[in-house]
């Protein structure tokens, strides 16, 4: 009896529906915030390294192991560690693969609400902003940040109908399949926001400097700011104290400017200079671990998503140049689109100190940016342009959070698309009304992306990376990944593969438990950490550990009753 | 923008170009990629084993 499965069209929509997963908000807002503040050249050196001991490693793993388990019979991430380790602890390990992309969506289907709300208020001329705090009142009302509930709303100027707008298309698209929805979705959504990002990056680079009371806010200082390894900023007290806080940022300079300047700041008590080299900078273990997270959190890996995707390839189709393929559109849209528009453009509108003091990611996308465009000539037209690249980023990245929950439905209780698609769409829409209903101070948001989209995917890479270089091993690990490979991976990246990823990984981990859960050298841990143990706990972040909870456990329940997880223990490896 | 800025703005923006552009271009000029008509595989498992070992 023929058996009907699931795959991909062609190689090009495999690559773009991976891109179009790790292509999303972090590379316009995230990293030009990132890089900026950790010393622009320190941390874009701090970031390629990162990118060759970290981000391909991790990505290549998941390539291969993905395919191989694919050829065993499995598309989920308990299924394909459970056939490729013979363990039955690694299906319960696997859990972290199905449970990591349903919650992200739970809340990132609500910020691509908030993004398409954007574009359209820009279209329809209603973004109109004198100030950040404008801005920022604007982006509270919009997303119900004043109280629990207050996203309900349904009018042009809430979130509400756009968010179930978005919910919508995204499981028509799930419906529809992996080539006639994800890849076909793909292949027209990634090169049209390469072209929209190109149509916002020639704006903003040809803006000059349009305030003349503010001649030194620039686009060629605004590019400093992100890029120049060594830097000397002038900053104004604005408060009593000797904490770093009672000083703003109020110009970059130049050293000719700095030459010319210097004598006087020196003579005056309320200004100073402060100069950070690029030697200083990369010693810096912040920046190695900003750098890190950055290329960690982009590329998409950890999520489970990519194990999915390449379980769905043929036997000898290439996985190594196609992890590379997607890696490098990833990198193009981060570096050379994001590392270019954002800050630039917030720098010439805002200068220096309204940049310094908003370069989070919802600070720079949802305050910044809209007083950027309301103030830019044409500005209606570019904001809509670029919240729309942001809305297709966002959707393309949404939709690959939903292929593991569904391959993972469809393989447990062995139902086909339709059911698997009702089940998660009824799974989602409760956890999508909870993130959003408690919308005060995008508290369940906050939350849930802190223990899900930060700790768990790093818990999630490093189980990866160890099942490839230490389970599956090195030799076999590039033996399977250069089946049908249209180039090969160095020999050099076995060493690294086997050793240095998976300690770099754990050294981000042992640093970040050391700084921020127990507070060491840093003060106070981590609010996250205070937000559930503190002496102020907040009930909000308590129900979004248990919403993590039920999940955990509802799939880890279907986990162990699925029999053909039990049978593959008797299977030699490569067979299917 | 510094002089040190340009090379190191130059450098990074211009390594992501270059390897994304080889990528597409070896991905494009890849022998034997064909569009298959419907994104699902009809696979016969007699002959899906025959065709793996074969």
């Amino acid at each position: 009896m023929a058996v009907r499965k699931e795959s991909w069209n062609t190689r090009i929509g495999v690559i773009l529906a991976v891109a179009g997963s790790a292509v999303g908000l972090g590379n316009f807002l995230r990293f030009p915030g990132q890089a900026a503040q950790h010393g622009g050249g320190a941390f874009m050196i701090a970031y390629f390294v990162s990118l060759l001991i970290l981000g391909l490693p991790i990505c290549w793993a998941e390539w291969t192991m993905g395919r191989l388990g694919g050829r065993m019979g499995f598309n989920s991430c308990p299924g394909i560690l459970n056939a490729i380790t013979r363990h039955p602890a690694a299906k319960y390990l696997g859990v972290i693969g199905v449970v990591i992309p349903i919650i992200i969506y739970m809340y990132y289907v609500y910020i691509e609400a908030w993004c398409l709300g954007y574009a359209i208020s820009f279209l329809r001329g209603e973004m109109n902003f004198n100030r950040v705090e404008d801005a920022a009142g604007h982006w509270g009302a919009f997303i119900g940040a004043g109280k629990d509930g207050d996203a309900f709303g349904f009018g042009w100027g809430e979130v509400g109908g756009y968010l179930i707008f978005v919910f919508i298309l995204n499981f028509i698209l799930i419906y529809r399949g992996l080539a006639k929805g994800i890849e076909w979705f793909c292949k027209f959504a990634m090169p049209t926001l390469i072209l929209l990002a190109l149509l916002v990056l020639v704006r903003v680079l040809t803006l000059g400097a349009p305030d003349a009371n503010h001649p030194e806010n620039s686009v060629s200082k605004g590019l400093g700011y992100l890029w120049n390894p060594n830097k000397i900023i002038l900053e104004e007290r604005v408060a009593d104290g000797t904490a770093e806080a009672a000083w703003r940022q109020t110009a970059l300079l130049l050293p000719d400017e700095y030459a010319s300047l210097r004598e006087t700041v020196e003579a005056d008590p309320a200004r100073r200079i402060t100069k950070t080299t690029l030697l200083e900078k990369i010693q810096s273990p912040k920046v190695w671990l900003a750098a890190a997270g950055q290329i960690f959190f982009s590329l998409s890996v950890g999520f489970g998503i990519i194990l999915t995707y390449a379980s769905y390839l043929r036997k000898n189709d290439d996985v190594v140049l196609s992890g590379l393929a997607a890696t490098s559109a990833n990198e193009f849209c981060e570096v050379a689109m994001g590392g270019l528009i954002t800050v630039t453009a917030g720098f010439v509108f805002l200068g220096i100190a309204g940049v310094a003091a908003n370069s989070s990611t919802f600070d720079l996308g949802f305050k910044v940016l809209p007083l950027v465009f309301s103030e830019m000539p044409a500005g209606g037209l570019f904001g809509f342009l670029f919240f729309f690249l942001l809305f297709l980023a966002a959707v393309t990245s949404s939709l690959s959070m939903l292929q593991p929950g569904i391959a993972f439905v469809e393989e447990a209780l062995d139902i086909n698309r339709r059911q698997s698609v009702a089940i998660l769409g009824v799974i989602t829409a409760f956890g999508c009304a909870f993130v959003v209903y408690f919308s005060k101070d995008v508290k369940a948001l906050d939350t849930l992306d802190f223990w899900v989209g930060t700790f768990l995917i790093y818990i999630l890479a490093t189980i990866q990376i160890i099942i490839f270089g230490w389970v599956l091993g090195i030799d076999k690990g590039f033996e399977e990944a250069h089946r049908g490979s249209a180039i090969r991976i160095p020999r050099f990246f076995g060493f690294i593969m086997k050793w240095i990823c998976p300690a770099f990984l754990l050294l981000i981990f042992s640093t970040w438990v050391i700084k921020d859960v127990v507070g060491l050298g840093a003060g106070d841990p981590d609010y996250h950490i205070l937000d559930l143990f503190g002496e102020t706990a907040n009930t909000t972040a308590w129900l979004s550990i248990g919403v993590i909870a039920i999940m955990f456990s509802f799939v880890a329940i279907l986990v162990s009753r699925v029999k053909k997880y039990r049978a593959v223990y008797d299977q030699p490896l490569q067979e299917s | 923008m510094t002089i040190g800025g340009w090379i190191v703005l130059l450098t990074s923006v211009g390594t992501v170009t270059v390897l994304f552009a080889w990528c597409i271009y070896k991905v494009l000029k890849t022998q034997g990629e064909t569009e298959r008509i419907h994104g699902v595989e009809s696979e016969n498992p007699d002959e899906k084993t025959a065709r793996d070992h074969g």
